[in-house]
């Protein structure tokens, strides 16, 4: 196979016809659009379905929909419009079929700005639809990696019937890199023992959300813990950089990971032993190996693209046994790589504590920064 | 080995194409490079620009605050990424569109009327490969011959016309030594 140089927001979209997405529903909003409008031209020209719909909220209903018939289906938004869809991706969750969201995460709150942001953490990661459920999520850093994360979204959302998000900034879905396209995978024939065929006189099948006598609810709530507890056993992923003797450890996810490599590498050079671990999915988030970095190295520091909402994930595995400190910009502010480095060595050169919490530190030296 | 490009000008001078073309070429001689533009509101009447990251390894950040080389094709982009060039690194002007000099010593000052040119070899269109050939001049960046091969891989079909003109260019801006290549 060769690469081809290719937009991530193109990318992600020519991945997902590949493995096999048969309807797509979306509404277009920058920084995601082109995904959209490549989808808007491939699709017909394969004879699936496409619909650009009169509103976040037509799309994801129409995804719901669907979704009921076994078929691989996405949408793909960006923040705004996600916020739009949470209704329907809670009903999507308690009716427990499979989908594919992409969230090209911009600034913000509110209708923000249309630059590169990570503020969507804790909105897609912990929750965001009401109703107790929780959903794979996974941040590529690169555009060979939102291709390879593509395929692995569908599969990973039939597997578990869950819906699989791909959660990456704008600039990742802005950004052109060399990427192999997988090839063409045959469209699934065979229908899930579940879905909805609207065939006659066939078994009766039901696929709803609405679960009005609570104990049975109870036992819906009880499955879907069930089935997160083998998520969690089975698909955590991260990637890690120069940790093999690292006294300190930055953990960044997505575009602010990849700045955090450059940051490292820097450090590298200048004698400090430092590492970085990239998660890649951050729904199961990657605790297991924060536990056991905990007992090695010296001191975390947490990059995020917003105000520290992993940070609280890595503080909940560290759990007060080394210092953690953080260091965000926001709003669709990309921090250089440069100020990661500063960070890093204050790290390495400063007392550190586990007192207090490195959010109010933070803050307290950006105001001095930014004003 | 890293090197960091950052090409900027008004919308419409090519300032994109630009970059995707030095892009291409390190794709096909086998470099790890990403290509980022700025998509945001200044794209509509003001300045565009996109960075170029050429490296031997994995990239980490796309972004960079101080590029190997930056070019500049209009007075609002030297104003905006003068003072970020590396120390000891190349910045190109158009000075058909700029009319102050640059003030940065510590750096290699490639200057050359680049619409001028363009026009001269009768294709106004191909000013952004004339700065494109002045950059590979100047800075040791990617075989011309490859730039040259990418080129016309990635013209469409309907600006095949053009490609003549545009190699021309690449070779004319080319020829703006300034000193030793970076």
């Amino acid at each position: 196979m060769t690469k081809e140089l290719i937009k991530g927001n193109t990318a992600v979209a020519e991945a997902a016809l590949r493995a096999g997405l048969e309807a797509y529903f979306g509404y277009p909003i920058t920084p995601q659009t082109e995904l959209l409008e490549h989808l808007s031209a491939r699709m017909p020209e394969l004879g699936r379905a496409f619909v650009q719909a009169e509103s976040e909220l037509g799309a994801i209903n129409m995804v719901y929909g669907a979704a009921c018939t076994g078929k691989r289906v996405m949408t793909s938004s960006s923040s705004p419009g996600v916020s739009l869809m949470m209704e329907g991706l809670s009903y999507i969750a308690g009716t427990e079929v499979p989908m594919v969201l992409v969230d090209v995460v911009r600034g913000g709150p509110g209708l923000g700005n249309i630059a590169p942001a990570q503020g969507d953490y804790n909105q897609i990661v912990h929750g965001g639809g009401h109703g107790d459920y929780r959903l794979i999520v996974l941040a590529p850093a690169s555009v060979q990696e939102a291709v390879d994360l593509t395929a692995l979204a569908f599969d990973l959302a039939e597997k578990y019937r869950t819906i699989t998000t791909i959660m990456m900034d704008g600039s990742i879905g802005q950004m052109m890199e060399p990427a192999e396209l997988p090839p063409f995978q045959p469209l699934k024939e065979e229908i899930p023992a579940w879905a909805v065929r609207g065939a006659k006189d066939g078994e009766k099948r039901v696929l709803t959300s609405i679960n009005l006598d609570p104990p049975t609810q109870e036992v819906m709530n009880l499955r879907l813990m069930t089935t997160w507890q083998k998520i969690e056993a089975n698909e955590v992923r991260w990637k890690g950089y120069h940790l093999d003797d690292a006294e300190y450890v930055v953990v960044g996810f997505g575009t602010a990971g990849r700045i955090a490599l450059s940051a490292v590498r820097a450090a590298r050079e200048q004698g400090i032993k430092v590492g970085l671990l990239r998660p890649i999915t951050l729904a199961p988030f990657p605790a297991e190996i924060l536990d056991e970095l905990t007992e090695k190295v010296k001191a975390f520091l947490v990059v995020e693209m917003n105000t520290g909402q992993m940070l609280e994930d890595v503080r909940l595995a560290v759990r007060g046994r080394k210092p953690v400190e953080f260091f965000g910009r926001m709003g669709g502010v990309v921090p250089f790589p440069d100020e990661v480095l500063t960070e890093i060595r204050r790290l390495a050169t400063e007392p550190q504590t586990t007192a207090g919490h490195p959010r109010d530190r933070w803050l307290a030296r950006l105001t001095e920064t930014i004003g | 080995m890293q090197q960091e490009v950052i090409i900027a000008g008004f919308g419409g001078q090519g300032v994109l194409f630009a970059g995707r073309l030095l892009a291409y070429t390190a794709m096909e001689v086998g470099k790890a490079v990403t290509w980022i533009p700025s998509y945001g509101p200044e794209m509509r009447g003001g300045t565009a620009n996109c960075t170029v990251v050429i490296s031997d390894e994995e990239i980490g950040s796309p972004f960079v605050k101080n590029p190997t080389a930056v070019i500049a094709m209009n007075k609002p982009s030297l104003d905006k990424f003068e003072q970020l060039v590396a120390p000891g690194g190349v910045l190109v002007v158009n000075s058909s569109m700029i009319d102050r000099p640059v003030e940065r010593t510590d750096i290699h000052v490639v200057s050359l009327p680049a619409n001028e040119i363009a026009e001269a070899l009768g294709s106004s269109r191909s000013v952004n490969m004339v700065v494109v050939g002045a950059l590979l001049g100047n800075l040791d960046l990617l075989p011309m011959e490859a730039v040259e091969k990418a080129l016309e891989a990635h013209t469409p079909e309907r600006h095949k016309r053009f490609l003549k003109g545009n190699v021309e260019a690449l070779h004319k801006g080319a020829e703006h030594r300034v000193a030793e290549k970076v």
